[in-house]
């Protein structure tokens, strides 16, 4: 729809983004401000969403995409508002349908980058389902999933993805619910691009941020987020100075999975991965992180490996094949049909089949 | 030998066997003949929700009637003068339909002591004179089928499978109808099994050569082409003039259409039909469920395609909560509900009109959105683009409320000019609109009330829709009370506004004596019209008129209804309509109402005007 070549944005180091390979370039030098809309921001203070949005807008003028080009996409909850603070164009929809609905966009607007920004409520219960297919199908789309384990905007809830036995307004003897792993769920999914960043760290988050840009297909992020009024703290294991770095596996393609100085993951008797001290079992023996197998088995060992609750919790990207996006597969098919059959015409298609005249 | 002919003006004869006897096809066949030859019909398909019921049951019949006529006709026929009954149960579940002297023709080899007692039959109806009233033809359809195949490289169950060929080819010589196409069907449709395609050739044959040389049958019948008026004709189902309606709705808007939905009996068919038609740009979203379906179209509608969405029923409750967010946003979608038995899964094979209050008011809060109904398969075509029209004008979600008779059944459709459709002219936003040279994304057409329509990729437009109520003009978030009470008043106000867009209701009362008009919509047009001939035949003064627009109702639809003493409203439902009339217009309208998953018999219908105009008079 746009007038503007298709010319790809690149990353930095100049090679195109995969996931914009459709996607107009823009001439224009954006600034973070120009990513803020008008809008006064309503999250409560200290909200982890804040940083979040920061990160974001700080993001999206390394793009180079037209601000109008952009589409944000959210469903339901606190994080859904998100679209209202950004300048670009945008649909705060409904609960739990935004991956529907920003299919519906992809598919039929290749020229477009299109984000999805949704909570654990929002894309995991109500909406698992649309979650699910949308990246088993691969939608050209990048689904922001801000997970602070607790419904905020209903007030404290306990959400699919807060831990058993949590005591809330709606389960006051602890939640018998088992939670959601939201990176074994996508998994499972073989979702083609999986990541797992943290609010506070804004550099991380930018690096997942452009990562999932340059997946082409649907590309699912797992955002740890604080709610300081109704869940607080619920990442502070991961944000705690002297405890993170025993806890965070910082995934880097192509290096050995290390935890702090001195411990390691290796594999175990299953398939499944273990944290072993690295003076026991030796430096050799550590896995080295491939983000690009095809078969998604190692990934998912890699997003088990937080139970019990944060023992140790990889962050970055663990997962990331290419395979062809289910919009460049729609348009493939119609350029097909035009290519071979002609492009339709309407009166040969109303005088098809058995005709008669009469008079 | 040379046979009799006899010329008729119309026959009605129905196709019933078990599920795996291939009716539908044998039906649809008889059909195409009959389009080809230039008679004017009408078909009823009726089949069971179950792919495969038990053989030889009652639950596993299946039937398909056609009424044809050398001149114009409006229904399927009430009552079958032909029963083609390839079973005991295909007897038993229609001979009560059968007035005296119809002629049934049975498949003797089905007849065993076994089959019978299936369906409860105690003694053989063939021999018991409990078939006295009819005109029977026994015939060993199955047996001589297999032995007309006998020097063929099938096996014997693939000649047996063939049987219904053989009745095709029977019934095609009783009313001298055309085979070249059912010829050439055959030939393309086996053309990777040779044998297969040769087997049933020989049997459409046989069958035809028996009519022509057994003592069974002395005559034979013509129906001479009926006098329609001049053009092109094809014959057409609902649900085909549905998607070529929509795909025109494209063409003239030049919006891409996107569909995003889910299967479901009986609109199925619409998303097998488009998904054939990626030449026009077409895209066929098949969805993960009806809410994903309705929400990727209108997420396309929100990137400016044209965003449709297909489904039954159960399937429109679960796309509720997406169509008011298409009231809010007011993005243009197009909503095609083909209506099916209810509530929850009810009866998904057959038809009703049951789901009119929920396209009005199914959703949560002041929620309106236009909703139509076409009055014939062929007309499904016409308000397709209809829809497309109020969609993309007023941007704004349509309902289209079309039912199971109409989307399985089938009439000759005059082919139209492409000249002839209607102009559809979409302009989407392309910078500022307002005084103070901003983008007001919620300022609208004061003469439609529609908002511009910017879509992504458009500089300068950037703006946020949502759910949440919007303020006037800016579209910013509001919940001020002032801003809640002009919004819900202005889209009622859209929506009302539409009346004054659409064509008036027609009223047929030929002397213009009438004291008595039969007032309905969607999908019983056909049969209303049917008995409204019936009445006047005997005499009787009654005015018709019909409804393709339920929302907003045509301008003038208030007076017409107090232009007559009494006023009914035959629905297949249990007063919908009606009562909408009554809260609209404080007119006190007589509904009459069945709910059988079945059409209204005219005769049925006729009957009951009938009484009303005697009570008036
Ligand atoms: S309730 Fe929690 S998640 Fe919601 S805005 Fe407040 S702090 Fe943020």
């Amino acid at each position: 729809m746009s007038n503007n070549p298709p010319v790809s944005p690149t990353a930095p180091n100049g090679r195109p983004l995969r996931g914009l390979k459709l996607v107009p370039r823009s001439d224009t030098a954006y600034k973070m401000k120009d990513f803020k809309s008008d809008q006064e921001v309503r999250w409560c203070p200290g909200c982890g969403d804040y940083a979040i949005l920061a990160a974001f807008q700080g993001f999206l003028p390394e793009l180079g995409v037209p601000r109008e080009n952009i589409v944000i996409v959210s469903g339901i909850g606190c994080s859904s508002r998100f679209p209202y603070y950004l300048s670009t164009y945008g649909m705060h929809s409904i609960h739990g349908r935004a991956p529907a609905i920003a299919t519906g966009l992809a598919a039929s607007r290749p020229d477009l980058s299109v984000w999805v920004i949704t909570g654990d409520g929002d894309g995991l219960s109500i909406g698992g389902n649309h979650l699910i297919h949308a990246l088993r199908r691969n939608v050209n789309i990048n689904v922001l999933l801000f997970n602070n384990r607790i419904y905020g905007l209903t007030k404290g809830q306990y959400s699919p993805t807060s831990e058993t036995g949590k005591i809330t307004k709606s389960s006051p003897m602890g939640s018998p619910d088992s939670p959601f792993n939201p990176l074994s769920l996508a998994l499972g999914a073989e979702a083609g691009f999986v990541a797992r960043t943290i609010d506070s760290d804004r550099k991380h988050l930018t690096g997942v941020l452009r990562a999932a840009a340059d997946h082409e297909g649907a590309s699912f992020v797992e955002i740890y987020q604080n709610c300081p009024i109704f869940n607080d703290d619920a990442f502070e294991p991961l944000k705690d100075p002297a405890e993170r770095d025993n806890r965070l596996l910082r995934l880097e393609h192509g290096e050995p999975l290390r935890i702090g100085p001195d411990r390691g993951v290796v594999l175990g008797d299953y398939g499944e991965l273990v944290v072993a001290d690295i003076a026991e079992v030796g430096e050799e023996r550590l896995v080295r992180h491939d983000a690009h197998r095809a078969d998604p088995g190692y990934a998912f060992a890699l997003s088990r490996l937080d139970q019990p609750a944060f023992a140790h919790v990889p962050i970055g990207v663990f997962r990331d094949v290419e395979r062809p996006s289910y919009d460049r597969l729609m348009a493939d098919q119609i350029s097909e049909a035009q290519t071979t059959q002609g492009r339709g015409d309407l009166a040969s298609l109303l005088a098809g089949g058995d005709t008669w005249t009469v008079g | 030998m040379t046979k009799q002919v006899r010329q008729i003006d119309r026959v009605i004869i129905r196709f019933a066997g078990d599920s795996g006897d291939g009716m539908q096809l044998t039906g649809d066949r008889f059909t195409q003949e009959t389009a080809s030859f230039g008679n004017d019909l009408s078909t009823l398909p009726n089949f069971p929700a179950e792919i495969r019921a038990p053989a030889g049951t009652l639950p596993g019949v299946s039937s398909f009637q056609l009424h044809f006529a050398d001149h114009d006709i409006m229904t399927p026929g009430d009552a079958p003068d032909v029963l083609v009954a390839m079973n005991p149960a295909a007897l038993k579940a229609n001979v009560e339909d059968l007035p005296r002297g119809a002629l049934v023709i049975v498949n003797t080899d089905e007849f065993t002591k076994r089959n019978l007692a299936k369906v409860g039959y105690a003694s053989n109806p063939l021999e018991d004179g409990s078939l006295a009233g009819h005109k029977v033809s026994a015939i060993p359809l199955t047996s001589m089928t297999v032995k007309a195949l006998e020097d063929f490289a099938v096996s014997k169950k693939d000649a047996e499978r063939a049987k219904n060929m053989f009745a095709l080819g029977l019934l095609s010589w009783m009313y001298n109808r055309p085979t070249e196409g059912t010829l050439g069907f055959l030939k393309t449709k086996f053309a990777h099994r040779p044998e297969i395609m040769a087997a049933n050739l020989a049997a459409f044959q046989a069958g035809w050569n028996f009519g022509e040389t057994t003592e069974d049958f002395a005559v034979s019948y013509e129906v001479k082409p009926a006098a329609l008026p001049p053009g092109t004709y094809r014959n057409i189902t609902g649900n085909l003039a549905i998607a070529y309606g929509l795909i025109a709705g494209s063409e003239l808007s030049g919006l891409p259409l996107f569909l995003g939905s889910y299967p479901i009996t009986p609109a199925s068919d619409i998303l097998h039909e488009l998904s054939k038609h990626k030449r026009f740009g077409v895209r066929t979203f098949q969805a993960e469920d009806e809410i994903s379906g309705v929400g990727a179209a209108l997420g396309a509608a929100f990137g400016g395609a044209l965003g449709v969405t297909t489904t039954s029923g159960p399937g429109m409750v679960l796309k509720a909560e997406t169509i008011g967010l298409a009231v809010m946003t007011e993005l243009p979608l197009v909503v095609i509900d083909v209506q099916r038995g209810g509530p929850s899964t009810g009866l998904p094979t057959k038809t009703e009109q049951a789901d009119l209050l929920m396209a009005l008011y199914g959703r949560n809060g002041e929620s309106p959105v236009p909703v139509l109904a076409p009055r014939s398969p062929g007309d499904c075509f016409d308000i397709a683009i209809e829809a497309v029209r109020i969609a993309t004008t007023y941007r704004t979600p349509v309902i289209v409320l079309s039912d199971g008779y109409l989307a399985n059944g089938s009439e000759p459709w005059r082919i139209p000019e492409v000249d002839s459709l209607p102009e559809i002219r979409v302009d989407f936003a392309s910078g500022p609109n307002s005084e103070d040279g901003t983008f007001q994304p919620y300022l609208r057409d004061p003469e439609t009330l529609a908002r511009p329509w910017a879509v992504p990729g458009t500089p300068g437009l950037e703006h946020r829709v949502g759910g949440i109520e919007k303020s006037d003009r800016t579209g910013d978030i509001s919940y001020a009370p002032a801003n809640h009470d002009l919004m819900v008043r202005t889209r009622q106000a859209k929506i009302d506004g539409i009346a004054r867009d659409i064509a008036p209701l027609e009223v047929d009362d030929p002397d213009g004596d009438a004291d008595v008009l039969v007032l309905g919509w969607g999908g019983t047009y056909g049969s209303i019209g049917a008995a409204v001939r019936r009445v006047r035949r005997a005499g009787g003064r009654v005015a018709q008129a019909h409804l393709r627009h339920l929302n907003p109702f045509p301008a003038n639809l208030g007076e017409v209804l107090r232009g007559y003493d009494r006023v009914l409203v035959p629905e297949i439902n249990l007063g919908q309509l009606a009562l909408l009339l009554r809260g609209r217009f404080l007119v006190d309208v007589i509904g009459y109402t069945k709910v059988r998953g079945l059409p209204f018999k005219a005769e049925e219908l006729a009957g009951v005007i009938q009484e009303v105009i005697d009570r008036v008079e």
